[in-house]
C-alpha cells in the first residue's frame, strides 16, 4: 500500500508537466498533433524575433531575475553570517516567516501603492517636505530597468531563502563549528564564509536555482511591478497565450521554449558563475585571514531586513486602510472620508471567493502532506535513499516556467473533461504544492530520532501504530508548518487557478487580480487584504496549536522544533 | 508466561561490505542472568543488539540464528519478538507524560483502563516516582527518566532484555544505584538479559558470563 | 433540441450576404409570425428553466459587477435560471479558451455559455466559427432595437453581426478633464498635443491592445485624417500607410510630453481613471460617456470632474452578447440575452447611479410607462448631453486595429 505513495507523487508531477511541455513544443513548431498537421513551420520563431522589442524583453528577464536572487541571497548570507549569534537573528525568523505567507499579489499590490509617487510614502512627506503639490512625474513602479520588479521579488524570495538556509544549517551544525572557528580567532563573517557556506552551499542549491526560476518567469507580481513597454518575456508570453489570434498560439508556444530556455541557461550561468567563484576562493579558505568583529558590517544586512519586513507590513497596512476608505487622494496621508460602506456592500463577495480558497487550499495541502509523509515512511521503511534525481524531479514545477506547460496541460484537462473541476485545480495547485511540503517535512522527517521507534517496537508495537503514535505527534510542530506553507502556496497561486478552473472558480487571489486590473484600490485593497490575511491565520494556527497542545512538555517546546 | 527463558546465539556473525565485524559468536543466555559482550567501540556491539531486536539495517548480512525460548527469529517482526532493549538515552517520547510512556510499554488493554492505571502507579512505586504519572518527562532528572525507561520495557513484559550501554552517561554514584535497579529488576522477573559495555565495571556488577567481542 | 431554433438558422445564409438589410427583413418576419414566434419563445423559455448560464464578462469593475448580480437574482426569480458571472479580466482570453475547447474537440458542453463582446473579439469569433447559430432576431425584445436608428446594433466594427451577437449596451469616447487643473480642455487632436506639451507628464492613455487605448489611437487617427472611405474597407498596406502617417507623426511629437515621458502607460481604463484620481494626470479618456458622473457618485473621481469630445465628434459603438458554438445552455443563454435587452434591465443599465451605459433601445418603440422611466434617469453630473456628444464617429473595418495595434508596437516599445 505504502508502495503507491511514492508512484502516486510522481504521477502528480510528471504527467502535467511532460504533457504540458510537449503540448507547447508542437505548437512552436507550426505541428498541431489535433488537427493532423504534420509539416514542420519555423514561422513561429520568426514572428518572435520579429516582435519588437524582444531583446529588451529577454534582458529585462535576465536582469530582474539574476538581480532578485543574488540581492536576496546576499541578504540573507551576510546576515545569517553577521547576525547567528545575536538577538536580531531569532526575531528575523518571528517576523520574516509570515511575509513567506503572503501572496505575491498582494505584496505587489501593497508595494506598488507604498513606492508609487502618488504612494503612501509621497502622501506622508508632500506637499510640506517635498513642495509636490501634485505627484511628481517619476517612474518608481513598472520602471523600465525593472527595479520596482526586483524589490517586489526580493521582498517574497528573502524569507523563502532565509527560512530554508536556517533549515541547512540546523543540518550543518553551525554553531559547534562556529565555536570552533570563533575560538581559532575568527571573526563571525569570515568565520562563517570560511566554515559554513561551502558546507550549506550544496544543499541550497536546488531551492536557488527554484528562485532564479521563478523569479525569471514571475506573471502576478510582473503585472503589477514590471514595465511594459516591453515588459519581461513570461508576462509578454502569458498575453500571447491568451491573444485570440490563432497565429498568436504558435508565437506563444515558441515563446515559452524561449523561457524555458531562458531559464535554463540562467541556471546554467549561475552554476558555472558559482563553481569559479569556489575555485577562485579556495587559497582563501586556508590563507589564516581571520578577519574583524564584523559590527559594522552587519548594519547593512540588519537594516536590509528590517526595511524588508517594514515594507511588507506597511504594504499589507495599506490595503487595511483602503478597505475602510471612501475617498483618499493625494497628499493626504490618511483618507479624509472614511467609510466601512467598501466591507458591507463586498464583504458578502469574498465569502464565495474565500470558500473555494480555503477549499482548494485544504484539499491540495492535506492530499500533499498524506503523498509526502507516505513517500517519506516508504522510504524509511525501506531504507531507501532518494537519489539526486528524484530531488530534481520534486523540483521540476518550480523550476519550469509555468507559462511552459500550464497552456499544453490545459488542453490535456478539456480532453479528459477535467477542466473547470475541482479535482483539476486540485491537482494543478499539488504541482506547485507539493515540492514546498516536501522541502519543509523531508529534513524533520529524516532527522526522527529512529531509537524511538525501535523502542517503541521493541515494546510490541508495529510500524502503523508507531506511525501514528510516535512518529506523528513528535513531528507535529513540522507537519503543521509544512501543512500552513502548503495552504498559503495554494491560497497564492493565479496561473494555475486560471488555466485549470476554466475560470469558473474565483478565488481570492483571482478576484485579487483581476480587481487590480480594475484600479478600485478600496476593494483591491479589502480582497488582497483577506488573501492575506488568511494563509497568516493559518500559520498562527500551526504554529500555536502544538504550542498549546504540549505546553506542558519542555521537550517538545525546543528540541523537536 | 515463560518465566524461565532462554536466549540462545548460535554461530552469529554479521557481515558489512563483506568484512566480518566479528568472529562468529555462540551464546547462550539464561533466566536469572545477566550476561555481559564486551568490546571496543565498532566492533558491532550495538549491531549485534539490533539484529536480535530485528531492527539491524538491511546494509548488513547476518549468518547463523538467534532463538528465543526456542523459536527461531529470524523472519519475526521486530513487535513480535518480545526484545526490549535500553539505550544510554531513556528515550522517553517527549510528547506524552511519564505516566502514558509507562502504559505505551503495557500490551493492549485487556484489562480495562482502572487495572492498567493501577499497573503503571505500582511501576512507578517501584521505581521510586510515586505520583509522578502526570510529569512531563523533560522534567525529570537523568537518573528518573532511566528508571521510567527500564520499567516502560518491563511493563511491556519482554521475553529477553537487551542493555545497550545504558549506564554510560550517568556519573559513577548514580550509575552503581542504577545498575543494581535494573539487575534486581531483570533478575527478580527471570528475564534473560544481554548487557553490551565497554565499562570492565558494569561487566562485574552484572555477575554474570563475560564475551570478549574479538574483531573478525 | 431546439427545432425552431434551427429554423431560424435555415435563414441564416441569406443573411450572411447583406446584413443590414437581412437584419431588418428578419425582423418583418418575426413581426409577421408573432403566433409562431411566441409558441417557439415559449418553448425556450420551457427549456431554459432549471439551466445554469456561465457569463463570461469583464470582472474589473465592481459596479458592472454589481448590476450582472442584480440581473442574476431576476433571471433566476423570473425564469428559473441560474446566472453566474464569470469575471473575466481580458476577454480575449475568452476567445483563446472556447479555440481550445474547438482545438481539443469538445464541442458540446462547453465552459462559456455567454459572453460579453464586441468589435475585434467579435470578428475572431465569428471567422473562426466559434459562434452559436443566430439568435438575436428571434429575442423578443430585440423589436425594441431601431436597427435604422442605432447602425452599431446590427454592424459591430462594421462587421455585419448576422444575429449572433445581442446588442447589449452603447458606448462612445469622451475625454474626461479635472477643471481644478485644466481651464479649457483642448477639443482637438492638435489641440491636445499643444496642450500636452504645455504640461509635460500630465496625459496619458491605456497601453494598446487594451481597447480604451487602441480606440484613443484610432480617435486621433479619425481626427486627423477625417472621413476617409478606406476606413470602411479592410486596411491594405497602403490604405494604412496613407490614412496612419499623420497620426504616427502626431505620436512621435507627443510621446515625450505624456506621462511617464511614454516610457510607462497604464493597463487600462479604469487604472487611468485612478490616476486622475491620484493627481498624476489631468486629462484622461474612457468608453462610458456616463463613467466620469459614475465614479464621482462612487466616491472614485473628485467632484470636479468634467468630460468633453473633440469637436469633430468622437468614436462610439456598441458591445454585444454571443452564444459560443458549444455552449451548454443555449436556451438560457438566449432568455439571459433578452433580458438584459429588457426595457428594465436597460433602464436599470443607464442610471449612473447603477452603471450609466447607455441603452441601445429605441426611445420611440417603448410603451409609454417604459419611455418615463428612461426618462426620468437622472444624466448625471459630468456627462455631455446627446447633443453634446454628437456627432458619433464610426468604428473602422477591425481589420485596422491589429494593424494599429502591430505599428504602435513597433514604433513605440521598438524603439523605446
Amino acid at each position: 500500500m505504502l508502495r503507491a505513495f511514492p508512484t502516486a507523487a510522481v504521477f502528480v508531477f510528471l504527467v502535467p508537466v511532460l504533457t504540458g511541455l510537449t503540448a507547447t513544443v508542437f505548437p512552436a513548431f507550426g505541428l498541431q498533433p489535433g488537427l493532423d498537421d504534420w509539416s514542420f513551420d519555423f514561422g513561429a520563431w520568426r514572428d518572435l524575433a520579429a516582435t519588437p522589442g524582444i531583446g529588451r524583453s529577454i534582458r529585462l528577464s535576465l536582469t530582474t531575475g539574476i538581480g532578485a536572487t543574488m540581492i536576496s541571497l546576499l541578504l540573507v548570507f551576510s546576515f545569517i553570517a553577521s547576525s547567528y549569534d545575536r538577538p536580531g537573528f531569532a526575531r528575523a525568523r518571528k517576523f520574516l516567516s509570515p511575509v513567506l505567507a503572503i501572496p505575491h499579489a498582494a505584496m505587489a499590490i501593497g508595494l506598488a501603492f507604498l513606492v508609487a509617487p502618488s504612494g503612501w510614502i509621497a502622501r506622508a512627506i508632500s506637499p510640506w517636505a517635498t513642495g509636490w503639490t501634485q505627484p511628481p512625474d517619476a517612474m518608481l513602479v513598472q520602471d523600465s530597468a525593472g527595479l520596482a520588479l526586483i524589490i517586489g521579488l526580493v521582498v517574497k524570495e528573502t524569507p523563502f531563502l532565509f527560512l530554508i538556509t536556517l533549515s541547512a544549517l540546523s543540518q550543518a551544525n553551525m554553531d559547534r563549528r562556529m565555536s570552533v572557528a570563533r575560538s581559532l580567532g575568527y571573526g563571525p563573517i569570515i568565520g562563517w564564509v570560511k566554515c559554513i557556506l561551502p558546507v550549506i552551499y550544496g544543499p541550497l542549491r536546488l531551492p536557488i536555482y527554484a528562485v532564479l526560476a521563478f523569479s525569471l518567469s514571475v506573471v502576478d507580481m510582473a503585472l503589477i511591478l514590471a514595465p511594459t513597454t516591453p515588459p519581461p518575456l513570461a508576462v509578454q508570453v502569458f498575453a500571447w497565450a491568451r491573444d485570440p489570434d490563432l497565429a498568436m498560439k504558435f508565437q506563444a508556444a515558441a515563446g515559452a521554449i524561449l523561457q524555458l530556455g531562458l531559464v535554463a541557461s540562467a541556471i546554467a550561468l549561475w552554476s558555472c558563475a558559482a563553481r569559479m567563484v569556489a575555485w577562485g576562493c579556495r587559497p582563501f579558505l586556508s590563507n589564516g585571514r581571520r578577519g574583524g568583529s564584523g559590527r559594522l558590517a552587519a548594519i547593512i544586512p540588519g537594516s536590509g531586513f528590517v526595511l524588508l519586513f517594514t515594507a511588507a507590513a506597511a504594504g499589507i497596512a495599506s490595503m487595511a486602510v483602503w478597505a475602510v476608505t471612501w475617498r483618499w487622494r493625494y497628499p493626504d496621508v490618511l483618507p479624509s472620508t472614511w467609510s466601512i460602506t467598501n466591507i458591507q456592500r463586498h464583504g458578502p463577495d469574498l465569502f464565495a471567493p474565500a470558500g473555494v480558497s480555503i477549499l482548494v487550499a485544504l484539499l491540495a495541502a492535506g492530499i500533499a502532506l498524506a503523498l509526502v509523509l507516505g513517500s517519506l515512511e516508504h522510504e524509511r521503511r525501506r531504507s531507501l535513499t532518494l537519489g539526486r534525481w528524484v530531488m530534481w524531479l520534486l523540483y521540476t514545477p518550480m523550476l519550469v516556467p509555468q507559462i511552459g506547460f500550464l497552456f499544453g496541460f490545459q488542453i490535456l484537462l478539456i480532453r479528459t473533461d477535467l477542466d473547470g473541476t475541482l479535482s483539476a485545480i486540485v491537482w494543478t495547485h499539488l504541482l506547485f504544492v507539493l515540492p514546498y511540503v516536501f522541502l519543509a517535512l523531508g529534513d524533520n522527517y529524516r532527522a526522527f530520532d529512529e531509537r524511538l521507534a525501535v523502542t517503541a517496537q521493541t515494546l510490541g508495537v508495529g510500524p502503523n501504530r508507531i506511525f501514528w503514535t510516535i512518529r506523528l505527534p513528535i513531528l507535529m510542530r513540522p507537519i503543521l508548518i509544512a501543512f500552513a506553507i502548503a495552504f498559503a502556496v495554494s491560497v497564492a497561486q493565479y496561473l494555475p487557478t486560471v488555466f485549470a478552473g476554466a475560470g469558473r472558480w474565483e478565488t481570492l487571489t483571482t478576484e485579487a487580480v483581476t480587481l487590480a486590473s480594475g484600479g478600485d484600490r478600496r476593494i483591491t485593497g479589502l480582497f488582497a487584504l483577506i488573501q492575506a490575511l488568511l494563509p497568516l491565520v493559518v500559520f498562527a494556527a500551526a504554529a500555536g496549536l502544538p504550542a498549546w497542545l504540549y505546553r506542558n512538555r519542555r521537550a517538545m517546546q525546543v528540541a523537536h522544533g | 508466561m515463560d518465566k524461565l527463558g532462554t536466549l540462545k546465539l548460535i554461530n552469529v556473525g554479521l557481515t558489512l561490505a563483506g568484512a566480518p565485524l566479528f568472529a562468529p559468536l555462540t551464546i547462550d543466555v539464561s533466566a536469572d542472568t545477566v550476561t555481559t559482550i564486551m568490546g571496543p567501540s565498532g566492533c558491532g556491539k550495538s549491531s549485534l543488539l539490533a539484529h536480535i531486536c530485528g531492527t539491524l539495517p538491511p546494509i548488513f548480512a547476518t549468518s547463523g540464528r538467534v532463538e528465543l525460548n526456542g523459536v527461531d527469529l529470524a523472519g519475526v517482526a521486530p513487535e513480535r519478538r518480545r526484545t526490549g532493549i535500553l539505550f544510554q538515552d531513556a528515550l522517553l517520547f517527549p510528547h506524552m507524560s511519564v505516566g502514558e510512556n509507562l502504559a505505551f510499554g503495557l500490551p493492549a488493554a485487556r484489562d480495562g483502563r482502572k487495572a492498567r492505571h493501577a499497573r503503571v502507579e505500582t511501576a512507578l512505586a517501584e521505581a521510586g516516582l510515586d505520583g509522578m504519572a502526570n510529569r512531563d518527562p523533560a522534567t525529570l532528572s537523568g537518573g528518573q527518566q532511566a528508571r521510567v525507561a527500564v520499567m516502560r520495557t518491563l511493563l511491556s513484559n519482554p521475553a529477553a532484555l537487551l542493555l545497550d550501554e545504558p549506564f554510560s552517561k550517568l556519573d559513577a554514584e548514580l550509575r552503581a544505584r542504577f545498575r543494581r535497579f535494573v539487575f534486581d529488576h531483570a533478575k527478580a522477573r527471570g528475564v534473560p538479559t544481554l548487557l553490551v559495555t565497554h565499562d570492565p565495571n558494569d561487566a562485574e556488577a552484572a555477575g554474570g558470563p563475560i564475551i570478549e567481542l574479538t574483531l573478525g | 433540441m431546439y427545432p425552431t431554433i434551427e429554423r431560424t438558422l435555415d435563414m441564416s445564409p441569406l443573411s450572411r450576404i447583406i446584413s443590414v438589410a437581412i437584419g431588418a427583413g428578419l425582423l418583418a418576419t418575426a413581426a409577421l409570425s408573432t403566433n409562431a414566434m411566441a409558441q417557439t419563445w415559449d418553448e425556450t423559455l420551457s427549456a431554459a428553466r432549471g439551466q445554469t448560464v456561465f457569463f463570461n464578462a469583464w470582472g474589473g469593475s465592481p459596479k458592472i459587477n454589481d448590476y450582472i448580480a442584480w440581473a442574476a437574482d431576476r433571471v433566476e426569480e423570473e425564469f428559473g435560471i441560474e446566472l453566474r458571472h464569470v469575471k473575466v479580466d481580458d476577454t480575449a482570453a475568452i476567445v483563446a479558451r472556447v479555440l481550445a475547447e474547438k482545438t481539443a474537440g469538445r464541442d458540446e458542453n462547453g465552459t462559456v455559455d455567454l459572453i460579453w463582446i464586441n468589435g475585434e473579439n467579435f470578428a475572431t469569433m465569428k471567422s473562426g466559427n466559434l459562434l452559436a447559430a443566430p439568435f438575436a432576431q428571434s429575442l423578443p425584445n430585440f423589436a425594441l432595437v431601431d436597427v435604422e436608428a442605432t447602425p452599431t446594433a446590427i454592424s459591430d466594427f462594421t462587421v455585419p453581426t448576422d444575429g449572433q451577437e445581442s446588442p447589449w449596451g452603447m458606448a462612445q469616447l469622451v475625454f474626461m478633464y479635472d477643471t481644478a487643473r485644466v481651464a479649457s480642455p483642448p477639443r482637438s487632436a492638435a489641440d491636445l498635443l499643444a496642450w500636452a506639451q504645455a504640461n509635460p507628464g500630465r496625459l496619458t492613455y491605456p497601453q494598446p491592445p487594451n481597447f480604451t487605448g487602441t480606440t484613443f489611437l484610432k480617435q486621433i487617427m479619425l481626427d486627423l485624417a477625417g472621413s476617409d472611405p478606406a476606413l470602411q474597407e479592410p486596411a491594405t498596406d497602403a490604405s494604412f500607410d496613407a490614412v496612419t502617417g499623420p497620426l504616427w507623426q502626431w505620436l512621435e511629437e507627443i510621446t515625450p510630453s505624456l506621462w511617464r515621458q511614454g516610457k510607462a502607460y497604464p493597463a487600462n481604463g479604469t487604472v487611468l481613471q485612478q490616476l486622475i484620481d491620484d493627481g498624476e494626470i489631468n486629462i484622461a479618456m474612457t468608453f462610458e460617456p456616463a463613467g466620469a458622473s459614475s465614479a464621482i457618485e462612487q466616491g472614485l473621481l473628485p467632484e470636479t470632474v468634467r468630460t468633453f469630445i473633440f469637436d469633430g465628434g468622437t468614436i462610439g459603438n456598441s458591445h454585444f452578447v454571443a452564444i459560443p458554438y458549444n455552449s451548454s445552455a443555449r436556451a438560457s443563454a438566449m432568455v439571459v440575452a433578452n433580458f438584459l435587452l429588457s426595457p428594465e434591465a436597460q433602464a436599470r443599465k443607464q442610471d449612473p447611479a447603477v452603471w450609466g451605459d447607455f441603452t441601445v433601445l429605441a426611445a420611440d418603440r417603448l410603451s409609454p410607462a417604459d419611455a418615463n422611466i428612461f426618462d426620468a434617469i437622472p444624466r448625471g453630473v459630468a456627462t455631455l448631453s446627446p447633443t453634446e456628444l454628437s456627432p458619433t464617429l464610426a468604428e473602422p473595418h477591425p481589420s485596422w486595429v491589429g494593424r494599429l495595434e502591430a505599428e504602435w508596437q513597433r514604433r513605440i516599445i521598438g524603439s523605446n
